[in-house]
Protein backbone atom coordinates (compact mmCIF):
# COMPACT_ATOMS: atom_id res chain seq x y z
CA UNK A 1 0.00 0.00 0.00
CA UNK A 2 1.27 3.67 -0.81
CA UNK A 3 1.68 5.90 2.22
CA UNK A 4 2.35 9.76 2.27
CA UNK A 5 5.23 10.97 4.46
CA UNK A 6 7.57 13.84 4.63
CA UNK A 7 6.38 14.81 1.36
CA UNK A 8 6.92 11.41 -0.75
CA UNK A 9 4.97 9.06 -1.14
CA UNK A 10 6.51 5.26 -0.45
CA UNK A 11 5.37 2.11 -0.52
CA UNK A 12 4.89 0.06 2.28
CA UNK A 13 3.59 -3.04 3.82
CA UNK A 14 0.40 -3.61 6.31
CA UNK A 15 2.44 -3.33 8.97
CA UNK A 16 4.26 -0.02 7.71
CA UNK A 17 7.93 -1.31 6.84
CA UNK A 18 8.71 -0.11 3.43
CA UNK A 19 8.75 -2.47 0.94
CA UNK A 20 11.71 -0.81 -1.37
CA UNK A 21 14.67 0.42 0.41
CA UNK A 22 15.48 2.19 -2.24
CA UNK A 23 12.84 5.14 -1.66
CA UNK A 24 14.16 5.68 1.97
CA UNK A 25 15.64 8.72 3.01
CA UNK A 26 16.87 10.23 6.05
CA UNK A 27 13.59 12.90 6.21
CA UNK A 28 11.45 9.88 5.92
CA UNK A 29 13.24 7.78 8.68
CA UNK A 30 13.01 10.93 10.93
CA UNK A 31 9.10 11.12 10.42
CA UNK A 32 8.88 7.43 10.92
CA UNK A 33 10.86 7.32 14.17
CA UNK A 34 8.09 10.61 15.46
CA UNK A 35 5.12 8.00 14.30
CA UNK A 36 6.85 5.18 17.21
CA UNK A 37 7.41 8.54 19.38
CA UNK A 38 11.34 8.56 18.82
CA UNK A 39 13.18 11.96 18.44
CA UNK A 40 16.21 11.05 15.89
CA UNK A 41 19.62 11.79 17.84
CA UNK A 42 22.99 11.23 16.56
CA UNK A 43 23.05 8.19 18.33
CA UNK A 44 20.04 6.54 16.86
CA UNK A 45 21.23 7.41 13.30
CA UNK A 46 24.43 5.97 14.16
CA UNK A 47 22.14 2.35 14.19
CA UNK A 48 20.72 2.86 11.72
CA UNK A 49 23.21 3.07 9.37
CA UNK A 50 24.47 0.04 10.95
CA UNK A 51 21.36 -1.63 10.51
CA UNK A 52 20.96 -0.12 7.02
CA UNK A 53 24.52 -1.49 6.00
CA UNK A 54 23.77 -5.04 7.44
CA UNK A 55 20.58 -4.92 4.90
CA UNK A 56 22.98 -4.62 2.36
CA UNK A 57 24.89 -7.05 2.90
CA UNK A 58 21.96 -9.22 3.62
CA UNK A 59 22.83 -10.08 6.72
CA UNK A 60 19.70 -11.39 8.92
CA UNK A 61 19.26 -8.98 12.21
CA UNK A 62 19.14 -10.27 15.53
CA UNK A 63 19.35 -8.65 19.24
CA UNK A 64 22.45 -11.36 19.89
CA UNK A 65 24.24 -9.70 16.40
CA UNK A 66 23.63 -5.92 17.52
CA UNK A 67 25.25 -6.74 20.98
CA UNK A 68 28.30 -7.62 19.21
CA UNK A 69 28.31 -5.19 16.67
CA UNK A 70 30.64 -2.88 18.57
CA UNK A 71 28.32 -0.25 17.19
CA UNK A 72 25.98 -0.43 20.17
CA UNK A 73 25.13 -2.62 23.14
CA UNK A 74 22.04 -4.05 24.15
CA UNK A 75 20.89 -1.64 26.89
CA UNK A 76 21.54 0.88 25.26
CA UNK A 77 19.59 -0.51 22.10
CA UNK A 78 16.20 -0.80 24.08
CA UNK A 79 16.98 2.48 25.50
CA UNK A 80 16.97 4.47 22.15
CA UNK A 81 14.32 2.26 21.14
CA UNK A 82 12.14 1.45 24.02
CA UNK A 83 9.59 -0.25 22.52
CA UNK A 84 10.37 -3.34 20.51
CA UNK A 85 13.85 -2.19 19.71
CA UNK A 86 15.05 -4.02 16.89
CA UNK A 87 11.18 -3.80 14.81
CA UNK A 88 11.00 -0.21 15.34
CA UNK A 89 14.67 0.66 14.47
CA UNK A 90 14.74 -1.94 11.07
CA UNK A 91 10.79 0.48 10.39
CA UNK A 92 12.83 3.20 10.77
CA UNK A 93 15.59 2.04 9.01
CA UNK A 94 12.78 1.25 5.63
CA UNK A 95 14.12 -2.54 6.15
CA UNK A 96 12.27 -5.55 6.13
CA UNK A 97 10.62 -6.59 9.23
CA UNK A 98 13.18 -8.52 11.15
CA UNK A 99 12.22 -12.30 11.39
CA UNK A 100 14.72 -13.71 14.09
CA UNK A 101 13.50 -14.95 17.66
CA UNK A 102 16.84 -14.37 19.19
CA UNK B 1 -15.95 -3.29 32.67
CA UNK B 2 -12.28 -3.00 31.57
CA UNK B 3 -10.85 -0.99 28.95
CA UNK B 4 -7.77 -3.17 28.25
CA UNK B 5 -7.84 -4.22 24.69
CA UNK B 6 -6.24 -7.58 25.60
CA UNK B 7 -2.57 -7.09 24.98
CA UNK B 8 -0.27 -8.92 26.59
CA UNK B 9 1.73 -6.26 28.95
CA UNK B 10 4.06 -8.68 30.50
CA UNK B 11 4.82 -11.93 30.86
CA UNK B 12 5.79 -13.65 34.06
CA UNK B 13 8.21 -17.14 33.22
CA UNK B 14 8.76 -20.11 35.99
CA UNK B 15 11.27 -22.18 35.12
CA UNK B 16 11.45 -25.10 37.61
CA UNK B 17 13.57 -27.46 35.72
CA UNK B 18 16.87 -27.21 34.47
CA UNK B 19 17.31 -29.35 31.63
CA UNK B 20 18.98 -27.16 28.56
CA UNK B 21 15.72 -27.67 26.32
CA UNK B 22 13.66 -26.12 28.93
CA UNK B 23 15.98 -23.53 29.69
CA UNK B 24 16.11 -22.20 26.23
CA UNK B 25 12.56 -22.35 26.00
CA UNK B 26 12.48 -19.61 28.76
CA UNK B 27 14.96 -18.04 27.65
CA UNK B 28 14.06 -17.33 24.17
CA UNK B 29 10.59 -16.64 25.47
CA UNK B 30 11.41 -13.85 28.06
CA UNK B 31 13.79 -11.88 25.07
CA UNK B 32 11.16 -12.69 22.42
CA UNK B 33 8.50 -10.72 24.66
CA UNK B 34 11.33 -7.85 25.55
CA UNK B 35 11.70 -8.06 21.51
CA UNK B 36 8.05 -7.26 21.17
CA UNK B 37 8.03 -4.32 23.67
CA UNK B 38 6.64 -6.75 26.42
CA UNK B 39 8.02 -7.01 29.75
CA UNK B 40 9.06 -9.52 31.22
CA UNK B 41 10.43 -11.28 34.76
CA UNK B 42 11.41 -14.63 35.28
CA UNK B 43 11.27 -17.11 38.68
CA UNK B 44 13.83 -20.06 38.53
CA UNK B 45 12.36 -22.70 41.10
CA UNK B 46 13.26 -25.90 42.20
CA UNK B 47 15.57 -27.36 39.42
CA UNK B 48 15.26 -24.25 37.36
CA UNK B 49 17.75 -22.59 39.92
CA UNK B 50 20.42 -24.36 38.53
CA UNK B 51 20.36 -22.44 35.41
CA UNK B 52 20.79 -19.69 37.42
CA UNK B 53 23.80 -21.02 39.56
CA UNK B 54 27.42 -19.82 38.63
CA UNK B 55 28.78 -23.18 38.97
CA UNK B 56 26.16 -25.10 37.47
CA UNK B 57 24.59 -22.96 34.23
CA UNK B 58 27.61 -24.12 32.18
CA UNK B 59 27.46 -28.31 32.34
CA UNK B 60 23.16 -28.13 31.64
CA UNK B 61 22.15 -31.27 29.75
CA UNK B 62 19.54 -32.03 27.50
CA UNK B 63 17.47 -34.97 29.10
CA UNK B 64 17.84 -38.23 26.85
CA UNK B 65 15.84 -39.97 29.30
CA UNK B 66 12.30 -40.10 29.47
CA UNK B 67 12.43 -37.87 26.28
CA UNK B 68 10.31 -39.81 23.52
CA UNK B 69 11.33 -36.89 20.79
CA UNK B 70 14.90 -37.71 21.30
CA UNK B 71 14.16 -40.29 19.31
CA UNK B 72 16.38 -43.00 20.86
CA UNK B 73 15.50 -46.18 23.05
CA UNK B 74 15.36 -45.21 26.81
CA UNK B 75 17.99 -48.17 27.82
CA UNK B 76 20.19 -46.52 25.31
CA UNK B 77 19.02 -42.60 26.48
CA UNK B 78 20.17 -43.84 29.92
CA UNK B 79 23.94 -45.18 29.05
CA UNK B 80 27.02 -43.07 30.48
CA UNK B 81 28.19 -40.43 28.45
CA UNK B 82 24.54 -40.24 26.22
CA UNK B 83 23.35 -37.36 27.90
CA UNK B 84 26.97 -35.76 27.32
CA UNK B 85 26.83 -36.67 24.01
CA UNK B 86 23.01 -35.39 22.82
CA UNK B 87 24.42 -32.29 24.63
CA UNK B 88 27.26 -31.69 22.18
CA UNK B 89 25.78 -32.36 19.37
CA UNK B 90 22.77 -29.89 20.34
CA UNK B 91 25.49 -27.26 21.47
CA UNK B 92 26.37 -27.06 17.96
CA UNK B 93 23.30 -26.91 15.88
CA UNK B 94 22.66 -24.06 18.21
CA UNK B 95 25.62 -21.93 17.38
CA UNK B 96 24.60 -22.84 13.93
CA UNK B 97 21.54 -21.25 14.26
CA UNK B 98 23.10 -18.28 16.54
CA UNK B 99 21.80 -19.01 19.75
CA UNK B 100 23.99 -17.79 22.86
CA UNK B 101 25.20 -19.95 25.20
CA UNK B 102 23.33 -19.74 28.94
CA UNK B 103 25.59 -17.64 30.15
CA UNK B 104 25.74 -15.24 27.30
CA UNK B 105 21.67 -15.56 26.96
CA UNK B 106 21.12 -14.33 30.60
CA UNK B 107 23.77 -11.26 30.15
CA UNK B 108 21.47 -10.89 26.73
CA UNK B 109 18.18 -10.97 29.19
CA UNK B 110 19.78 -8.57 31.76
CA UNK B 111 20.63 -6.22 29.36
CA UNK B 112 17.15 -6.16 28.01
CA UNK B 113 15.32 -5.45 31.07
CA UNK B 114 14.35 -8.78 31.62
CA UNK B 115 13.88 -9.29 35.83
CA UNK B 116 15.31 -12.54 37.30
CA UNK B 117 14.57 -13.77 40.58
CA UNK B 118 15.28 -16.66 42.59
CA UNK B 119 12.98 -18.95 44.35
CA UNK B 120 13.31 -18.84 48.25
CA UNK B 121 12.34 -21.83 49.41
CA UNK B 122 14.14 -23.85 46.60
CA UNK B 123 17.02 -21.80 47.62
CA UNK B 124 17.15 -22.56 51.36
CA UNK B 125 16.04 -25.95 50.24
CA UNK B 126 19.41 -26.75 48.02
CA UNK B 127 21.30 -24.80 50.33
CA UNK B 128 22.37 -21.58 48.03
CA UNK B 129 23.16 -18.25 48.84
CA UNK B 130 22.82 -15.19 46.78
CA UNK B 131 26.26 -15.19 46.28
CA UNK B 132 26.11 -19.24 44.67
CA UNK B 133 24.03 -16.83 41.66
CA UNK B 134 24.68 -15.21 38.74
CA UNK B 135 25.67 -11.69 39.58
CA UNK B 136 22.71 -9.81 38.35
CA UNK B 137 19.88 -12.20 39.66
CA UNK B 138 17.49 -9.18 40.92
CA UNK B 139 16.74 -11.16 44.36
CA UNK B 140 15.38 -14.15 46.21
CA UNK B 141 11.85 -13.43 46.56
CA UNK B 142 8.59 -15.80 47.75
CA UNK B 143 6.13 -16.72 45.39
CA UNK B 144 4.05 -14.09 46.57
CA UNK B 145 6.34 -11.10 45.62
CA UNK B 146 6.42 -13.12 42.68
CA UNK B 147 2.62 -12.80 42.31
CA UNK B 148 2.74 -9.25 42.98
CA UNK B 149 5.68 -8.06 40.38
CA UNK B 150 3.00 -9.50 38.16
CA UNK B 151 0.31 -7.45 39.43
CA UNK B 152 -1.66 -5.26 36.45
CA UNK B 153 -3.42 -5.57 33.44
CA UNK B 154 -2.49 -7.67 30.77
CA UNK B 155 -0.19 -10.23 32.77
CA UNK B 156 0.44 -13.63 31.84
CA UNK B 157 2.16 -16.61 33.57
CA UNK B 158 3.62 -19.45 32.36
CA UNK B 159 5.56 -22.33 34.06
CA UNK B 160 8.11 -24.16 32.47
Amino acid sequence: MEKVIAGATINVNEEGYLTDFSQWNKQIGTDLAQEADITMTPRHWEVIDYLQSEFKKEVPLSIRKIGKSGVVDIKEFYQLFPMAPLKTASKIAGIPKPVSCI
Amino acid sequence: MSDHNGDIKKMMIILSKATLENVYAAFVLANGARMEGIEAEMFFTFFGLEAIHKKKLEHLHIATVGNPAMHMPTMLGGLPGMEALATHMMKKEMERIDMPDVHEFLDILKASGVKLWACKLAMDMFHYTKEDLYDDVDGVITVGDFYKQGSGVGTHMLFI
